[in-house]
């Protein structure tokens, strides 16, 4: 086992002239808070697209927990641990909270093609489930489809699928984007509570989480990595300040 | 245990199922004279059922499903012709052929938007049509394959004119695929299928293998599919092209639209709407029938299904969702 939960080694992408994601070099530690920011355009989602397999990478290698997993396909990374949150939901509309995680956490756990006993037939997954839905406080919910509830809830249930792929490194993109403020604290908290052992790549326009929450910080700007360090350090960057706080944070 | 039960309830037989399914099976009993309309509607009803496994609880449009129930109809009516009439072994052979054609064929359909998988499996039907028509020394071509004479069933029950025991037959086997579907829907598969019919990259993204589960489905609905095939030449004693071509294909989506999607029921109400309006506007006007059925579909779709079955919503304000 290397040190690093997470890596990248010269990843490339490009469209057709366009370098979208050039030479990047991550190094994420186990449990690592790791934010990822840089302004608009600067390629941090597709370089969420390029780790979890659903965009082929031009050139470089991405490693997970030691094990090259450049060449799998999506539905394996996940496997192997590589989970991702979307900025926009991304849920199954026609379940319900407590329908999609039970069926979430039994798909993980290698049940997902049983087609004979029910969905809810092992008290184990469904335990798991249940704890998951009080996790993100969604047990209140949880008998609803999922098109009919608020988006905190909403947003609150993105994060809970995510987690209930027991992630060892999971890609947040812009958790809290569009939640209102009312129900902005639920989310924030349950953010700062996921579980320590797990590696976390967030990436977030909101500077006050990022400040509060990342332990280190990538700077990207037109697909390259600009700096990286510790909050304090990019905080104090002159060049970050120049290209990204100044340019955006206004 | 409060989201156990929930997720077991969703799985248990309500009341109301069962009474149906009583009912169903009294009906060639009580209704004697009805019994060769009650078989066809079994039939087509098991087609519908197949189609929602693949359009309803997966997402996968298909405008050539006829392809899986032709070939059951002329596996079946073909091996009780030159192999053995048995009614049952002849159901099995319609049923595994068809999945193995199921199986190829859904390679196909993996990938692809719902426009290029509408095109490739009404082409797969196609090609299936006119194979049957070239081959006509086997499949007797335009004039379909008559002579097929069926043994009893189990040995015992010989098929008769009014219909009854080809009704029990058809009913018994639309149960038991129905029983296998329900069980399949509610199990941990049917959640990840629904996954893939909601949200595909969420799918992906919590590691369920999508062209694998499509695969699958798309194979156990075409031996379904297969089945109503092999019933269909069964009970009727011939297979023609017909079987094959794009008009049940068409028929059968719309009684999935009639009944609704994803529900299994819907399916078999489809059907059931779908037959006895026929025979009703049939019996007034022979001819232009399918203009009324056009006419309701425009209507059932522009006003939506729960809307229409509560005439007293219709001059509310509010909408109402779940249309078609």
């Amino acid at each position: 086992m290397t040190e690093y939960a997470l890596q990248t080694h010269d990843l490339v992408k490009r469209f057709g002239g366009i370098t979208a994601t050039d030479h990047v070099n991550l190094n994420i530690a186990h449990g690592a808070r790791h934010a990822l920011i840089g302004p608009n355009g600067a390629g941090k989602t597709t370089l969420i697209n390029l780790m979890t397999g659903v965009l082929p990478a031009t050139q470089g290698r991405i490693v997970l927990q030691g094990q090259d997993i450049s060449a799998l396909a999506p539905h394996q990374r996940v496997r192997r641990g590589m989970v991702r949150t979307f900025q926009i939901n991304q849920l199954f509309n026609s379940l319900t909270p407590l329908e999609t995680l039970a069926m979430v956490v039994t798909q993980h756990r290698g049940e997902g093609a049983r087609w004979w006993q029910p969905l809810g037939q092992s008290a184990a997954m469904t335990e798991r489930a249940e704890q998951l839905l009080e996790q993100f406080h969604l047990t209140d919910v949880m008998q609803q489809r999922t098109e009919h509830l608020a988006y905190g809830k909403r947003r609150l249930l993105e994060m809970a699928i995510a987690l209930a792929c027991e992630p060892r490194v999971l890609l947040l993109d812009e958790p809290v984007a569009g939640v209102p403020a009312g129900e902005r604290d639920e989310l924030l908290q349950t953010v700062a509570a996921l579980p320590s052992e797990v590696s976390i790549v967030l990436i977030e326009h909101d500077m006050d989480l990022v400040f509060n929450f990342a332990d280190r910080i990538t700077v990207l700007v037109n697909g390259a990595v600009l700096t990286e360090g510790t909050p304090q350090e990019i905080a104090h960057d002159p060049q970050v300040k120049a290209v990204y706080l100044g340019s955006s944070h206004d | 245990m409060n989201a156990h039960k929930s997720l077991l309830q969703a799985a248990r037989w309500r009341p109301l199922e069962l009474a149906f399914w009583v009912l169903a099976f009294v009906s060639p009993w009580a209704v004697a004279q009805h019994a060769l309309i009650i078989n066809e509607i079994a039939i087509v009803a098991l087609f519908a059922v197949s189609l929602d496994l693949v359009l309803g609880y997966t997402g996968i449009v298909s405008l050539g499903h006829a392809a899986f129930l032709g070939f059951g109809a002329y596996a079946a009516a073909l091996f009780a012709k030159h192999i053995h009439p048995d009614p049952l072994l002849g159901l099995c052979v319609g049923v595994v052929v068809a999945t193995l054609l199921g199986a190829v064929c859904s390679l196909s359909i993996m990938r692809g938007t719902d426009l290029t998988r509408l095109m490739v499996t009404l082409g797969t039907a196609l090609i299936l049509l006119e194979l049957a028509n070239k081959y006509s020394d086997l499949t007797g071509g335009a004039d379909g394959l008559q002579g097929v004479i069926m043994g009893p069933l189990l040995g015992k029950f010989e098929f008769d004119l009014m219909g009854q025991v080809s009704a029990w037959y058809s009913l018994t086997v639309l149960l038991l695929f129905f029983v296998l579907a329900r069980r399949l829907v509610h199990a941990p598969l049917g959640g990840t299928l629904k996954a893939v019919r909601d949200n595909r990259l969420r799918a992906m993204a919590i590691g369920v293998p999508v062209a694998s589960r499509i695969a699958v489905v798309y194979t156990v609905a075409a031996g379904v599919a297969g089945g109503a095939g092999a019933l269909m030449a069964q009970t009727t004693g011939f297979a023609s092209l017909d079987v094959f071509a794009l008009d049940r294909s068409a028929d059968v989506m719309l009684m999935l639209a009639m009944g609704g999607v994803g529900w299994l029921y819907g399916g078999i109400v489809g059907a059931i709407a779908f037959k006895l309006m026929y025979d009703v506007i049939a019996g007034i006007t022979p001819q232009y029938w399918t203009f009324w059925i056009g006419l309701f579909l425009v209507v059932l779709v522009m006003v939506g299904r729960e809307r229409l079955i509560r005439p007293w919503t219709w001059f509310s304000t509010k909408r109402q969702e779940g249309a078609v």
